[in-house]
């Protein structure tokens, strides 16, 4: 088979250009219920942004001398990529354990996983007082290397890159580019590698960003190990986002999703909260060993006190427990229940460490403004409209091309 | 910090770029003998006069609002520095009578900010003064969240936004001039000089009058010691310092997390790829056997 040929076939014979202009016209209804409330919602947050371009960030957010990371930092960047850590959680178990049964859902979880870090190294951008001078770290006229966003900064730009490699065979079906998907394919597991270390170091990063704060952030949230308690909860965090966004794929793009993977699915959440369950046991058990170590007793009889128990219990023992028993009972709606507390308590627990028990203390407190709030769901909106554009298109939930399939062996 | 970036790069393999960026400032606060010692300024609480008039002389020669007429210390009222004006006074009721406390950036001897700054626009110079370097700053406040004082303040209302703190005027000291605050200060409650020289006088009035000072010099050991150093006749906690500064380089907090990530980078990828072998062979036989 020459190469023309090999392009050309998948697309019906249709040219390049013509190809790509017919996919990027929309597909589907026009009016669901989440294009009702997104498209007002990302208008007015691209308002927003132009406000804040053109007044500067007092303008529109209520950051301040005291508390100067808000929102955008502490939910858009710190929670998110915590949410995004199914990615490298699901590729360990994938490509470096060789276990097939979760193949199916490795690209979606790594598309999910992309386009997060791209949409939330987007918010960071959004929060830089001097967005033009974001080169500075990355072409190297000045390198703070001993500096912990320093290294954030950079693993994110190279697990941007990892994590397009791993997706990128998708891409090459969609596209019907037969070399290119081989070559690509043959670099998954290098990728996989170099995003899993990143992963790691990353995620523990972003709770070594608060290190140096340490009088700031309140007794019961700062210690010197939350590296390692961000680490250890992105591994839950990210899985229950797959449980989630798993339930909610599987009645949405229903028509793309085979019967044999339906049925899968649920061994799979079945997994998982045998996985989320023990993570949550290691993440709660350090807690404790924090808190005692950390003689804070005396801080529970506290405002701040009363909240750390709600968290601790409330979101992390009690879906802790609703995991052991799903997986016990073999129950899959408790399992996505759980998934769901799971998520709101990382949110809880990202937003107090970041901006709630940051300056607890602070005379003004910081609240984000109604803009700050609609911006980050601008943000979220349209990465969502992204990740729904490319699964209508690419392989993603569907079966690869029978090409592909063929190549593989 | 010169020590720890140093440290850092080694563990990387990049011995060769270190050595390139210069001499190594040392760990201990003052420098050997043929280097630049590091400046500082003493603040004598037990003279200031509450006058502001370093408040208003720092306003002028770094070119910001300063002071409104009506804005005066007064006991009860916590004024602070921000966009518009680097340094505040505030008036504080203690045990021993009301004191004036002059606050701004202490110009730390490892300074947080620097070690957080990821674009180096915070910079350490050979002579001690902590600077801010605007054609390098992305704007991203880690500095503020990592300083222990609080003390870069940020332009929010501006779409070119700087940072704005005490830079012990080093452009002044460079031209043998004093820092504006030293010199248009009546009550002389503000003194420029070497750190080392400081410190000695500071212990020297102490020793000469007892009962006036309490003994303790603030920045000689807070943060790991800082540029600019107090004295006061009552414990500094009644003239709102904050005393639970930890007394080590808040730099060091994010040391070993820094120092593991070489590690975990040539570590990490070798396990992987062995797991990785490892059940790849284990799945091929188990294929063979099926
Ligand atoms: S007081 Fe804050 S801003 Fe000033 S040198 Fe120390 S860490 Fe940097
Ligand atoms: S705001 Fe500027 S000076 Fe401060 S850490 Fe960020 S880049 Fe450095």
């Amino acid at each position: 088979m020459n190469n023309t040929t090999a392009i050309e076939q998948p697309r019906n014979g249709k040219s390049t250009w013509k190809f790509l202009a017919e996919e990027l016209k929309p597909k589907g209804k026009p009016f669901t219920w989440f294009n009702i409330i997104s498209v007002p919602v990302i208008t007015a947050g691209i308002v927003i942004i132009i406000l804040r371009f053109i007044h500067g960030l007092g303008y529109v957010s209520n950051i301040d001398q005291e508390v100067p990371w808000g929102l955008w930092k502490g939910f858009n960047v710190v929670t998110g990529v915590a949410f995004a850590g199914g990615a490298y959680v699901l590729t360990f178990i994938v490509y470096i354990l060789n276990v097939q049964k979760f193949k199916s859902i490795v690209r979606v979880t790594v598309l999910n996983g992309f386009l997060a870090y791209v949409f939330y190294a987007g918010a960071l951008v959004l929060d830089l007082g001097r967005p033009l001078k974001i080169i500075n770290p990355i072409i190297g006229n000045s390198f703070g290397a001993n500096s912990v966003l320093f290294l954030i900064a950079w693993h994110f730009l190279l697990y941007m890159i990892a994590q397009l490699i791993e997706f990128s065979p998708a891409i090459a079906e969609w596209l019907g580019a037969k070399r290119a998907r081989k070559i690509l394919s043959g670099m998954t597991i290098g990728a996989v590698i170099m995003g899993i270390t990143l992963s790691t170091l990353h995620q523990s990063g972003l709770g070594a960003l608060f290190l140096m704060a340490s009088e700031k952030i309140h007794p019961l949230w700062y210690n010197e190990f939350i590296p390692i308690l961000f680490l250890v909860s992105s591994v839950f965090a990210g899985l229950s986002m797959v449980i989630f966004e798993g339930s909610i794929s599987k009645r949405v793009f229903a028509d793309k999703i085979s019967e044999k993977n339906k049925t899968g699915h649920k061994g799979i959440i079945h997994t998982f909260s045998q996985i989320c369950a023990f993570a949550m046991f290691v993440y709660f058990f350090m807690h404790i060993i924090v808190f005692v170590h950390g003689k804070n007793w005396a801080y529970l009889n506290s405002r701040m006190g009363v909240w750390y128990l709600v968290e601790m219990i409330g979101f992390v023992l009690v879906p802790m427990v609703m995991f052991f028993v799903s997986y016990r009972k073999v129950n899959i709606t408790l399992a996505k229940v759980a998934a769901i507390v799971t998520m709101l308590g990382i949110v809880i627990n990202r937003l107090n460490v970041s901006i709630i028990a940051y300056r607890w203390d602070a005379e003004v407190p910081y609240y984000p403004t109604w803009m700050e709030v609609v911006v980050t769901f601008t943000i979220i909106f349209i990465e969502v409209w992204v990740f729904r554009w490319v699964v209508n298109r690419m392989p993603v939930y569907n079966e690869s091309p029978a090409w592909a399939k063929e190549n593989e062996h | 910090m010169g020590v720890d970036r140093r440290f850092f790069l080694k563990a990387l393999g990049l011995t060769g770029a270190a050595i390139g960026t210069g001499k190594p400032l040392g760990a201990s606060p003052v420098v050997s003998e043929d280097e630049t010692e590091f400046h500082g300024i003493l603040f004598d609480s037990t003279w200031c006069a509450g006058c502001q008039g370093c408040e208003i002389a720092c306003a002028e020669a770094h070119g910001l609002e300063g002071p409104a007429l009506e804005d005066v210390p007064e006991v009860g009222k916590k004024r602070k520095a921000n966009e518009y004006r680097r340094t505040v006074v505030n008036a504080h009721e203690t045990s021993a009578g009301e004191f004036f406390v002059k606050t701004q950036c202490m110009q730390c001897a490892q300074p947080a900010c620097v070690s957080a700054c990821l674009t180096k626009a915070m910079y350490k110079q050979k002579d001690g003064s902590v600077i801010w370097r605007e054609e390098k700053c992305m704007g991203c406040r880690y500095c503020m969240i990592s300083c222990p004082f609080d003390a870069p303040k940020f332009e929010y209302h501006s779409t070119n936004p700087k940072i704005q703190k005490c830079d012990m005027c080093y452009d002044r000291v460079k031209e043998g001039l004093l820092p504006a605050c030293v010199e248009n200060c009546p009550a002389e409650a503000v003194k420029f000089g070497s750190r080392r020289e400081l410190i000695a006088e500071a212990r020297q009035r102490i020793a000469d009058f007892p009962g006036m000072y309490h003994d303790v010099i603030y920045g000689e050991h807070e943060a790991g010691g800082t540029g600019w150093l107090y004295l006061s006749s009552v414990p500094f906690e009644e003239l709102g310092f904050n005393t639970k500064v930890q007394k080590k380089p808040y730099p060091e907090l994010t040391k070993g997390f820094l120092y593991s990530v070489p590690s975990v980078f040539v570590l990490a990828p070798a396990v992987l790829l062995g797991i990785h072998s490892a059940t790849k062979n284990k799945s091929n036989q188990d294929n063979e056997n099926e």
